[in-house]
């Protein structure tokens, strides 16, 4: 079983807590004058997203998670699960509800997705940043107007609902950021 | 460059302070054949078997030698060694300025330090206040830091919401330490310099104990700005009693699996020679500099830190 000591501590590093992955974002060395030195650490549960502090004792040691950030791609979704394939190896790997979250309303067959592996299996999937997506409901516009001085809502082809100014109409593809779920532009002919 | 200069420029201020006050610049080997006992701190060794030698981490045993040998008041601008030690207030090899004062009170050394203090921060006015380690304990937290159980010191921690108290294990003094760093030491030195002095008799590291009102041992820290910039003794001039420290101090060391250190027999050979009862105080440079510059990270008053070193 693979440990870290509290002085290899660094944002980024993947550690077990109460047995959860987490990962450190922020790492402080702190000890006074003489005496007992602590690590005092913010750490993000891989699982369920939340941030938590935590304190060690420098010179402790912790057991490292098996995880690991790749790129897959996304094949499809049978009802109830998605599968993914890596590109590289064109092993398939399947991800739950849980592990997909918020990305399901964003990604479409054949997106490529930042994946973190936790002992060989999807713990969460990020969309990418910038997905392009076809229009399958929205009301029609006022013709003409194309000022984009208000909005309105639009579903996509993935379920998803974004804001979108008055004169985008269905059928169209538009460029979302899945970062803020918002409307960046409408999609050139790709 | 801005900081290097501001380094250089407090240096000067603190060599003169102390030409004016007739105390003597000396140099001491950084390479030693001994090294700390304390558990606290981890050597950085050179070469192996008879051969090995070890980084100082800080000045002190052959400065006392130098007391013994009738130097009179010393002081010394170093580089230190300390592996392990790397944070937003800590790097690995850091400068510190240390000094002995024969014949001086641990309360006329703290006048001492304000003094250097006010001139190396061009702050006539800065103002000084002294807290006692048992009044800060009791005022802030509730807690004896002397009679207090371990699960009261454990309790103190939850209730002040350090996060994963419950699940930390301590000794009596690990938790003393993890409630002065985490809940007591950010409030310290607002706008002042605060001393700390009077620590329990178990964090004497190298200072007298003494036995009146209460046992205590006679060693302060300085704090501004929330930050411990300086560690000073009344110093433990007792041959027999440094050896007892020594010898507990590889104990524990032992006890967790640490490196065991060769104990600084030349050290020992001078105090029971005599040394002159003296107060001494080591003070970082790096952090006072930080301090004089509104500076938060060391990295920022480093010339190159150690990941570029």
């Amino acid at each position: 079983m693979a440990t870290y000591k509290t002085n290899e501590f660094k944002g980024g590093l993947k550690i077990m807590l109460d047995g959860d992955p987490y990962s450190i974002v922020e790492n402080e060395f702190v000890k006074p004058g003489k005496g007992q030195a602590f690590n005092r650490v913010r750490v993000k549960n891989l699982k369920t997203g939340r941030v938590v502090e935590k304190t060690f004792k420098s010179g402790d040691s912790v057991e490292a998670a098996d995880v690991l950030d790749t790129e897959l791609q996304y094949l499809y979704n049978d009802g109830e699960e998605w599968h993914f394939m890596d590109p590289a190896t064109f092993e398939q790997l399947v991800a739950d509800a849980n592990a997909v979250g918020d990305a399901a309303k964003w990604i479409k067959e054949q997106d490529m997705c930042s994946v973190t592996l936790w002992n060989g299996a999807p713990l969460s999937v990020e969309p990418p940043n910038f997905v392009v997506l076809q229009i399958t409901e929205t009301d029609p516009g006022l013709k003409g107007d194309t000022s984009g001085g208000g909005g309105k809502p639009a579903t996509l082809e993935t379920g998803a609902v974004v804001s979108v100014p008055l004169f985008v109409q269905i059928g169209e593809t538009i460029k979302v950021d899945t970062r803020t779920g918002s409307y960046v532009s409408r999609a050139k002919d790709e | 460059m801005q900081a290097l200069q501001a380094r250089a420029a407090l240096f000067a201020r603190i060599r003169a302070f102390f030409a004016e006050r007739g105390v003597l610049e000396v140099e001491t080997p950084m390479l030693s054949r001994y090294a700390a006992t304390d558990p606290a701190l981890e050597s950085f060794r050179l070469g192996d078997g008879l051969a090995a030698r070890y980084l100082h981490t800080s000045p002190e045993f052959p400065m006392k030698r130098l007391l013994a040998a009738g130097s009179g008041p010393i002081y010394q601008i170093c580089r230190v060694f300390r592996d392990r030690e790397r944070g937003r207030r800590h790097h690995p090899e850091f400068t510190l300025l240390e000094w002995y004062r024969p014949g001086f009170t641990m309360h006329a050394l703290m006048d001492e330090v304000a003094d250097l203090l006010r001139v190396a921060l061009n702050a006539p006015d800065l103002a000084a206040e002294r807290i006692a380690y048992r009044e800060l304990f009791v005022s802030r937290l509730g807690l004896d830091p002397w009679h207090a159980s371990v699960d009261e010191r454990r309790a103190a921690a939850l209730a002040a919401g350090v996060p994963g108290a419950d699940a930390l294990m301590l000794d009596a003094d690990g938790w003393l330490d993890l409630l002065l760093c985490h809940c007591l030491e950010g409030d310290l030195g607002r706008g002042r310099m605060t001393f700390l002095y009077d620590y329990p008799p178990s964090q004497a590291a190298l200072a007298r104990v003494r036995a009146t009102p209460y046992p205590a041992a006679e060693r302060f820290e300085l704090y501004l700005e929330g930050v411990e910039l300086a560690n000073g003794f009344r110093e433990l001039t007792d041959a027999p009693e440094q050896r007892r420290r020594f010898e507990a101090d590889l104990l524990a060391r032992r006890r967790h699996g640490q490196r065991p250190v060769p104990l600084d027999a030349m050290l020992l050979a001078a105090l029971e020679a005599g040394m002159p009862d003296s107060a001494g105080v080591a003070l970082g440079l790096d952090r006072l500099l930080m301090g004089l510059l509104g500076v938060a990270d060391i990295d920022g008053v480093l010339a190159f830190p150690a990941e570029r070193a």
